[in-house]
């Protein structure tokens, strides 16, 4: 997995509340069977025409926010399906940080596990931060994940907070299988005893 | 001992090794897996030269792509779909996993087979890279969707790597009215709780009016857990279960059975566990209900009026501006004048034999109206054969239903089963997001009951004044 350790960069407003995982990734584009080229087809049907055209008014379709690699969003980001082609869509964009009020379980995870770190604030901090998104190019925000802080271009800081397990895979870029197989012995312990317990599983 | 949920219960006998970070590692029972989210996952295990740590535990169905007309044999017109499905065909073979491929009668909808199977079991943890997994909860099974990064981490370890979730109760007291079913209950949750209500939480759902549900109704009820936020949805077992689960193909047998009883039969919350969040309400609160917008929880009564953006706050003011311009709907339209020009019954939402019988029993004596598309997608071959074999069949292609081949179908339209833009669908499925049934397409969720009421009439319609004015023969 990537590491995530602090990102400076431009952040894209999306003041809208239930994203869902049909709007960030439409299922046509789920019948790949690779994780890459996603990003050309984020938000596929909010950017792009009935002719496949470039919606004009749509944030990331507009110069300033097309090399954006943060994104603010409204509560309740990436409800919906557990499809994993979402966050692949959004870093595959150029995406490595969302900022919401609430995230669903599901994408929130997924996030995790692709290099993307999102991050759930007070609705007055993302109002702040949106504020300062809506800036365009020139207001970038730092993102530092090891200091647990988001700085916005007027240098005010705020501090989130983040699972110490999910944060330290992060920053190191860590494979969550190969951790998971240093404990086998405790797997295999588990399965032995679950045999006697309960052999009908 | 302190008293634990039936949550606290399931977790604390699958948990192989906590962490001093609150991480834990959990024991996957039962995963199932389908062709959209494992293609990059057996993929993963392939460049890393891994196996399949448990493949008599793992269960692979495809459903998605699966096209749904009649003519199986030849086979799969679009390339990525095929293309996708003939992948899930050999990542089954090649790691040696359970399998029903497409030819097979018992291939289906994955939640709809793995409790027909026996697959699904009280006290299990079930996993499958899919949100509606949230349906196998029914059973007292703690059950929740999953990435595909996940489902690589459980092909290859057999378990998941999760933090605890909080607890939540949600009960309905008393007996549902007439013309009330499954499906409005658990809509009527989320639009109590909002899609992000259950957030953080698992929910157990209980009361009377969930103890008198059938194992399908609870099924119904669990699926939607997801659209209210909650990782999984939870009810526990008893006498309607066993009666379910008991003999069925991988259910166990013989001195098994009685062992498996024993424990099953210990799977309840205790009278005074912990619970950090309760909703009750009584089921007699509940009409029929359908959505209006583009979010499962725009949820309002059939004698309702379509809303006002005005009456809402916050976010959700832009939001239902939004839904309302994708949905071509004016506030202040009754709800029962929305003309609709398709009705889907299926889905793992309501694509079992009861939600075929409640559509046969309406639509006795009716006809769908001239014009409107109206489609039956059983959710599994065994679901579709049963229903042939009652003479359901028979009567709702008489009536001018399309009898189709079991799959996802309509839910998600990945296979040729879309809506075109601006078509308006009656739909029994769970999510009404814009463009999930095809792009532009707009979706009322509802029951069986009131999606036949609404085939018969053309439009959005309460389906107990039906009952009492439209029969023609």
């Amino acid at each position: 997995m990537d590491k995530f350790d602090h990102l400076t960069g431009i952040a894209a407003p999306l003041p809208i509340v239930n994203v869902d995982t049909d709007m960030i990734i439409p299922k046509q584009f789920l019948k790949t069977i690779k994780r890459t080229g996603l990003g050309v087809n984020l938000f596929d049907e909010m950017r792009y025409d009935d002719n496949g055209n470039e919606v004009p008014d749509f944030v990331l379709n507009q110069p300033q926010y097309r090399e954006a690699e943060i994104l603010v969003a409204g509560d309740n980001f990436g409800c919906g399906s557990s499809r994993e082609h979402a966050p692949w869509a959004i870093k595959d964009f150029g995406i490595r940080c969302v900022i919401a009020p609430s995230f669903a379980d599901i994408f929130f995870n997924n996030c995790f596990k692709n290099g993307i770190l999102p991050i759930a604030l007070p609705q007055a901090q993302v109002d702040l931060l949106m504020k300062d998104a809506e800036k365009g190019q020139n207001a970038r925000m730092t993102v530092d994940l090891e200091a647990q802080t988001i700085t916005t271009s007027d240098g005010e800081v705020i501090d989130f907070d983040v699972d110490p397990f999910r944060k330290h895979c992060l920053l190191n870029g860590l494979d969550d299988i190969a951790l998971t197989l240093e404990k086998a012995s405790a797997i295999d312990t588990f399965e032995q005893q679950a045999a006697q317990s309960r052999p009908w599983v | 001992m302190s008293p634990k949920t039936l949550y606290d219960k399931i977790w604390d006998a699958h948990l192989v090794h906590e962490a001093e970070d609150g991480s834990s590692l959990i024991y996957v029972d039962r995963h199932l897996v389908h062709e959209v989210t494992s293609p990059q996952a057996f993929e993963g295990l392939r460049l890393a030269n891994r196996k399949v740590r448990a493949p008599e535990k793992t269960i692979a169905v495809p459903d998605h792509n699966v096209p749904t007309d009649i003519d199986r044999a030849k086979g799969i017109e679009n390339e990525q779909s095929r293309i996708q499905v003939e992948a899930l065909d050999t990542n089954a073979k090649d790691f040696g996993v359970h399998y029903y491929p497409v030819s097979d009668v018992r291939q289906g909808i994955v939640h709809i087979i793995g409790p027909e199977q026996g697959w699904t079991l009280p006290g299990m943890t079930i996993v499958c890279g899919d949100s509606h997994t949230a349906t196998h909860g029914a059973f007292g099974a703690l059950a929740h969707g999953i990435g595909t990064s996940e489902v690589e981490h459980v092909l290859a370890t057999q378990t998941l790597i999760q933090s605890k979730s909080k607890n939540m109760k949600v009960e309905i007291t008393g007996t549902l009215p007439p013309g009330v079913t499954a499906k409005d209950i658990t809509m009527a949750i989320i639009g109590r709780t909002g899609t992000a209500g259950g957030t953080g939480y698992v929910i157990e759902y209980c009361g009377s009016a969930i103890r008198e549900l059938s194992m399908e109704g609870r099924m119904t009820v669990c699926n939607m857990a997801i659209e209210g936020g909650a990782r999984a949805g939870l009810i526990a077992p008893d006498e309607t279960t066993f009666e379910y689960v008991k003999g069925r193909a991988h259910a166990p047998k013989g001195a098994q059975w009685e062992a498996a009883l024993d424990w099953w039969k210990t799977l309840y919350s205790d009278d005074d566990a912990h619970w950090d969040k309760v909703v009750t309400f009584d089921a007699s609160e509940i009409a029929p209900l359908v959505t209006w917008g583009t979010s499962p929880e725009d949820v309002l009564p059939i004698d309702a009026e379509v809303p006002s953006p005005d009456s809402f706050e916050g976010g959700k003011v832009s939001a239902a501006t939004r839904s309302l311009e994708y949905m071509g709907l004016k506030p202040g339209t009754k709800l029962k004048d929305i003309e609709i020009d398709t009705v889907f019954i299926g889905s793992c939402t309501n694509g079992r034999i009861e939600d075929l019988r409640e559509v046969a029993k309406i639509m006795e004596g009716r006809r769908v109206k001239e014009g409107i598309r109206a489609m039956i997608v059983p959710g599994s071959g065994l679901v579709r054969a049963q229903a042939e074999e009652e003479g359901l069949a028979d009567k709702l292609t008489a009536a001018g239903f399309e009898w189709r081949m079991a799959g996802c179908s309509m839910c998600l339209g990945m296979n040729p089963d879309q809506l075109a833009p601006g078509e308006r669908c009656a739909s029994t499925s769970n999510r009404n997001f814009e463009g999930r049934q095809g792009r532009g397409g707009r979706t009322h969720l509802m029951s069986p009951a009131m999606a036949a009421a609404a085939a018969v009439t053309g439009r959005l319609t309460d389906v107990r004044e039906l009952a009492q004015t439209d029969v023609s023969a």
